[in-house]
């Protein structure tokens, strides 16, 4: 198999007494779709929460191309080509399309050729760019993100780690908030993102959409790896059993 | 994705004539105010009055731009009123005791300035490291402030209201900026630069008015600055992306600790700025000088359409605010309404004020849905 493009190695993170992340290892290579599954709690969150740089491990080491990661802010993560949609989407739904799909990295000109401003126009223009390549409608860009819907928001949050070419897209229950025809689109979309070599980590409870587009299932259970299979062969009677804790017991 | 049911079009334009309306009342409130004073006060339409307005708002208008960068990142400044009234002692006392050691006057007042305001971010940057680092709440870490200042503004004065025995001389100095201007008009004559002129009979001496007051100079380009900061650059743009989402903030990288303690130091710098100017207004520094002024910068700020839940507000918005205050004020004064009749107005119009942005931000929902 081809070298690892993230590689967490016993990586832990405990809150008070609480083991979130106990020696966890974990990998993904490049322009794989990893299903990240478990029960409510198993540190799914926790663990992309320090892929991302939102929380700092404990101990372990975090390795990106081959690049240590361990520890880095948010902002580093990005700009290393982690980009992470989180399941409340994280957009700042007071600002328009342009300003989210830019947030913390803002376009900036210069006016009387010394003044750093916004480039408002060039943001913009850029998002309506990347939102046509994802054949994604939004009927105005200066709209702000609370007058629009739901598979809209999740669209532009989408947009948004699209735009910045990242290497490795997290995404946190994508579809978990949309319409069947809008989650249809959000699974052709990481389809898409995996034809251009993007790596993806899906967390999602439905596993009808794991089983469409995953190439391999980590199941997470109490803080530690409980499985790491190919998406072939696995069933959803396995997966279940994995995620509950009944599948050691049965040998 | 699709644009649901059409909704009909006479609907659509009304929505869209209330939402105009509910923007804009704040400007066409006060409008309608000026008129009403106009028509009812005597001698409220006057130059000299208007000036007299101008001035008078720069104290609550200065203090309620930085308030408008604090309660759009879902803050508020409670320690502002008595940074101001610090800032005024500090730099009254510097001035006073340069000037007695032989300082010459303008030396003496630039250091005085400068001294006043580093003294005021002091405050501002405490304030930013309890809310921004500590994750103390606004509200009780500027309380505490509150406090702080105030017993701090005090203790230079030694427990008195005025930093008193200004020499005559740098007295002189204060007044002529404090109250002076940079262009007069003289009825039936034009007007005159930077002070008044002499020899005018006396009829014509009382008509005269100041049109571009110093301290209204000042206050208009700290409001230009600062307008620009907000609308225009990064920095204003990540301020409003922590008032509308701090969590997304994080993880956007905008660096929200950091930014925090800037916002509240912005809003210490422009309290230390109203403070310099009431020690050039009134010749005297005074601790409790912008005690009343607090909780009015807090009102203009609502007024202007300022969300205390964070995310929205114009510093347009704020200094409108503080100009129906002002204009309240003196008009009930002219109009000879006992004073305690003020504070019942003021706290109808911010009542009446988060009703109307409540509205616009339903109106607002509504006719995107449509």
């Amino acid at each position: 198999m081809s070298e690892a493009l993230l590689q967490c190695s016993a990586v832990s993170k405990h809150f008070g007494g609480l083991i979130a992340l106990n020696q966890v290892d974990f990998a993904v290579h490049p322009g794989e779709v990893v299903a990240l599954l478990g029960d409510n709690g198993a540190g799914k969150s926790t663990l992309i929460k320090c892929i991302s740089g939102v929380h700092r491990p404990d101990g372990g080491q975090i390795t990106f191309g081959g690049v240590d990661i361990t520890g880095n802010s948010p902002a580093v993560t990005r700009e290393q080509g982690i980009e992470t949609i989180y399941q409340d989407l994280a957009l700042a739904e007071n600002l328009d399309v342009g300003a989210n799909v830019f947030l913390g990295k803002e376009k900036l000109k210069r006016v009387f050729g010394v003044i750093p401003v916004t480039d408002d126009d060039y943001m913009r223009q850029q998002a309506q760019g990347v939102l046509d390549r994802l054949d994604i409608h939004i009927p105005s860009l200066k709209q702000r993100l609370v007058n629009l819907s739901g598979g809209q928001r999740q669209a532009v949050a989408i947009a948004r780690a699209i735009y910045w070419n990242a290497r490795l897209v997290v995404m946190d229950e994508p579809t978990a908030a949309l319409g069947v025809p809008e989650q249809r689109k959000v699974l052709d979309l990481i389809r898409l993102l995996r034809s251009q070599n993007v790596s993806v980590i899906l967390i999602s409870h439905t596993l009808h959409d794991v089983m469409q587009v995953a190439d391999r299932i980590v199941i997470m259970r109490r803080g530690k790896v409980a499985a790491n299979m190919p998406r072939e062969g696995a069933t959803e009677e396995i997966i279940v059993r994995h995620m509950v804790g009944t599948a050691e017991a049965a040998g | 994705m699709a644009t649901t049911a059409a909704a009909p079009t006479r609907s659509r334009t009304t929505t869209t004539l209330l939402n105009l309306l509910a923007r804009s009342w704040a400007y066409l409130f006060l409008i309608a105010m000026v008129l009403f004073f106009s028509i009812t006060g005597p001698g409220f339409f006057s130059v000299n009055n208007f000036s007299n307005i101008l001035v008078t708002s720069t104290l609550v208008g200065l203090m309620a731009i930085g308030q408008t960068y604090v309660v759009i990142t879902a803050g508020i400044d409670l320690s502002i009123g008595w940074t101001v009234g610090l800032a005024s002692v500090v730099a009254a006392r510097t001035m006073r005791d340069l000037a007695n050691g032989g300082m010459d006057i303008a030396p003496a007042m630039l250091l005085g300035i400068a001294l006043a305001l580093l003294v005021s971010l002091i405050p501002g940057v405490i304030n930013g490291l309890l809310i921004g680092r500590v994750r103390i709440p606004p509200f009780i870490a500027t309380l505490g402030m509150f406090g702080i200042v105030r017993g701090a503004a005090f203790l230079l004065t030694d427990g008195q209201q005025v930093v008193g025995q200004l020499p005559d001389a740098l007295r002189d100095v204060l007044r002529a900026l404090g109250s002076g201007s940079l262009v007069y008009l003289i009825p039936g004559q034009g007007v005159a630069w930077l002070a008044r002129p002499d020899g005018l009979p006396p009829e014509v001496i009382r008509g005269v008015a100041p049109l571009l007051p110093y301290p209204v100079i000042i206050t208009a380009i700290v409001v230009l600055i600062f307008a620009f900061i907000l609308g225009r650059t990064r920095f204003g743009r990540h301020t409003y992306a922590i008032g509308g989402n701090p969590e997304a903030s994080l993880r956007a990288g905008i660096n929200v600790k950091n930014h925090l303690v800037w916002i509240y130091v912005l809003s210490a710098f422009t309290a230390g700025i109203a403070g310099v100017l009431y020690l050039f207004r009134f010749t005297s520094g005074a601790p409790q000088a912008g005690e009343a002024a607090l909780l009015q910068s807090v009102a203009a700020v609502v007024i202007g359409g300022t969300s205390l839940f964070g995310g929205e507000g114009r510093i347009s918005g704020a200094v409108i605010g503080a100009l129906i205050i002002g204009v309240l004020q003196t008009g009930l004064v002219i109009l000879n309404v006992d004073a305690v009749w003020q504070f019942i107005v003021v706290g109808i119009v911010i009542i009446v004020a988060v009703l109307v942005n409540q509205l616009q931000a339903s109106l607002e929902r509504l006719r995107s849905n449509v």
